[in-house]
């Protein structure tokens, strides 16, 4: 009797688990069409980040392609919930749902990451003092190195911290100044605000030269 | 404090304050100085690259021992059986002050340590880290590994007064020893929940990034002995309060820090190297330690540290963990 109950509830626990998932999970062939089709009031995904999903540095636009799935996701639902101000991408995704939120995310976390990165053209100054501060931080105003959260080569970590590494200056730029202008309030713990808003202008500037030209796969 | 070394501070908190006009939504709050402490400021890699008093050869022999320090996984199995580097607990590349920054080891010592009771040397202090946080077997006595430890912590000492003990900043102690609140599990379990988790995971167990450690695992094989000075709970306060999270120093409450320190240290961790083969006799003889710990006491209905688990490392103590007698 008791084990015939154990193996039971086993059973319907495993099956609530699993429908749980198939819920939460987001379906890529759906997230392709979306992706072009759009929220029938704005502008497609494609339009901005490319039928590659590789963004571009000229528009600001930043590269989705192969990011993490959840992270994607979240990005999404928290500029619907105005916690992440983006009056250009807003109005293009403000009538999806969450499936279909998580459906794009699906789509674009599993699309191959573009092998590019971003040459601008800054002086080695700009450069070297770019280098520096991702790569050993600014300890005497408590700015740790990026890969301390952002992992190995700057290429995300898990769920809550995106991969940076050759993600478009522009784009990069623009939301270091967005946590600094209280645009972006989304991050866990405030945890980029706090690395952000001690950041200069003239930092951010290297910060992002210096992201947009490393490689955003593994060599 | 001399002039000097006040307008030095004074020169430090214009130089670090470039977005000082407006007030931060993170602050930094890190504890002040007290009258009369010294306040060092070690040396940077940069200062090290522009010193041309530093021979050259001794620059590679420091660089060498700062790589060791930052990335100590590249003796993963030799000297290191843990996913822990040095930096993992002494942030900002030893430099930093209230993140136990390593130049004073090599200002006050040889010294009296009531850890193992007798005189220290630099070199058996490094050899302690390894043994009790790095969970590992420390670089031989006199070999080129541990000279060029200590030609880091040496050259970071740059300019310190030797034997000076004063210091501001120095270690995990600030909170005190005897925690203040009554510590329980749940509230601690609850502050790591909120503050802790998203890094070092639901299970302290960290996370990696394509066979990288990225967040330490906090307890479990992966993270330090039971001999480690971090197992005492206020030593990972102290830590916690001024160091935790990552970029928000001071950010937790002073009784936040003790709660999520004594939670952290409730949980089961690779065996103390002075293991007996017996926890609660292991505990009475090291008792000057362990009362700090809540190792051989019993969390939860677990005697913690009942065990032979020495996690990855496959032997118990490493030799050099030895008394000396002068005799």
């Amino acid at each position: 009797m008791n084990s015939f109950l154990h193996v039971t509830l086993a059973a319907v626990l495993a099956m609530a688990a699993t429908s749980a998932s198939a819920a939460e999970s987001g379906n890529p062939d759906r997230g392709a069409t979306l992706a072009t089709q759009g929220d029938g009031s704005g502008a497609p995904c494609t339009a901005c980040h490319g039928a590659d999903g590789a963004g571009n540095n000229a528009g600001g636009f930043p590269r989705l392609a192969g990011l993490d799935a959840d992270y994607l996701f979240k990005q999404m639902v928290d500029m619907n919930a105005g916690k992440r101000t983006s009056p250009v991408m807003q109005p293009n995704i403000d009538n999806f749902d969450e499936q279909q939120l998580r459906d794009l995310a699906a789509y674009y976390a599993g699309m191959p990451v573009p092998k590019t990165s971003t040459a601008t053209s800054v002086d080695a100054s700009v450069m070297a003092m770019g280098s520096k501060l991702v790569n050993e931080g600014d300890w005497d105003n408590y700015v740790p190195p990026c890969s301390t959260c952002h992992g190995p080569g700057n290429h995300g970590v898990g769920h809550v911290f995106p991969a940076i590494a050759g993600q478009h200056p522009n784009y990069i730029r623009s939301q270091l100044q967005a946590w600094q202008n209280n645009q972006r309030n989304n991050d866990p713990n405030q945890l980029m605000t706090a690395i952000a808003e001690r950041l200069s202008q003239e930092q951010i500037d290297a910060v992002a030269a210096y992201l947009g030209s490393q490689n955003a796969t593994n060599p | 404090m001399t002039l000097k070394q006040t307008l030095s501070l004074l020169a430090g908190l214009i130089v670090a304050s470039p977005v000082a006009l407006a007030e931060p939504e993170v602050p930094v709050n890190l504890p002040k100085f007290k009258e009369g402490q010294y306040v060092h400021h070690a040396p940077t890699v940069e200062d090290l690259k522009n010193d041309d008093s530093i021979n050259p050869e001794l620059k590679k022999v420091i660089l060498k021992g700062r790589d060791m320090f930052m990335n100590t996984q590249q003796f993963r199995g030799k000297y290191v059986f843990n996913d822990l580097n040095c930096k993992s607990c002494h942030l900002g590349e030893g430099r930093m002050n209230w993140s136990a920054p390593i130049w004073p080891a090599a200002t006050t010592l040889p010294d009296y340590r009531g850890k193992n009771h007798h005189v220290n040397s630099l070199e058996e202090r490094i050899a302690g880290c390894f043994s009790f946080s790095m969970n590992g077997k420390p670089p031989a006595y006199g070999s080129d590994d541990m000279l060029a430890m200590v030609a880091y912590h040496q050259w970071l000492a740059k300019g310190a007064p030797v034997y000076e003990k004063n210091i501001g900043g120095r270690g995990f102690s600030h909170l005190g020893r005897e925690a203040p609140e009554k510590l329980d599990f749940e509230r601690g379990k609850a502050v790591y929940q909120e503050n802790c988790a998203i890094c070092h995971g639901e299970n302290g167990q960290g996370q990696r990034k394509d066979g990288e450690v990225v967040f330490p695992p906090l307890w479990g094989d992966g993270s330090y002995n039971w001999g480690a000075g971090m197992t005492r709970v206020f030593t990972a306060a102290s830590f916690i309060k001024n160091n935790m999270p990552l970029g928000k120093p001071g950010s937790l409450s002073d009784e936040e820090a003790w709660q999520v320190a004594n939670f952290i240290n409730s949980h089961e961790r690779p065996q103390d190297p002075r293991y007996t083969g017996d926890v609660k006799e292991t505990r009475e003889k090291y008792m000057n330690f362990h009362k700090y710990t809540n190792y051989g006491t019993v969390v939860n209905g677990t005697l913690l540290g009942d065990h032979d688990n020495t996690g990855t490392k496959p032997f118990l103590k490493p030799d050099v963990l030895r008394p000396r007698t002068f005799e």
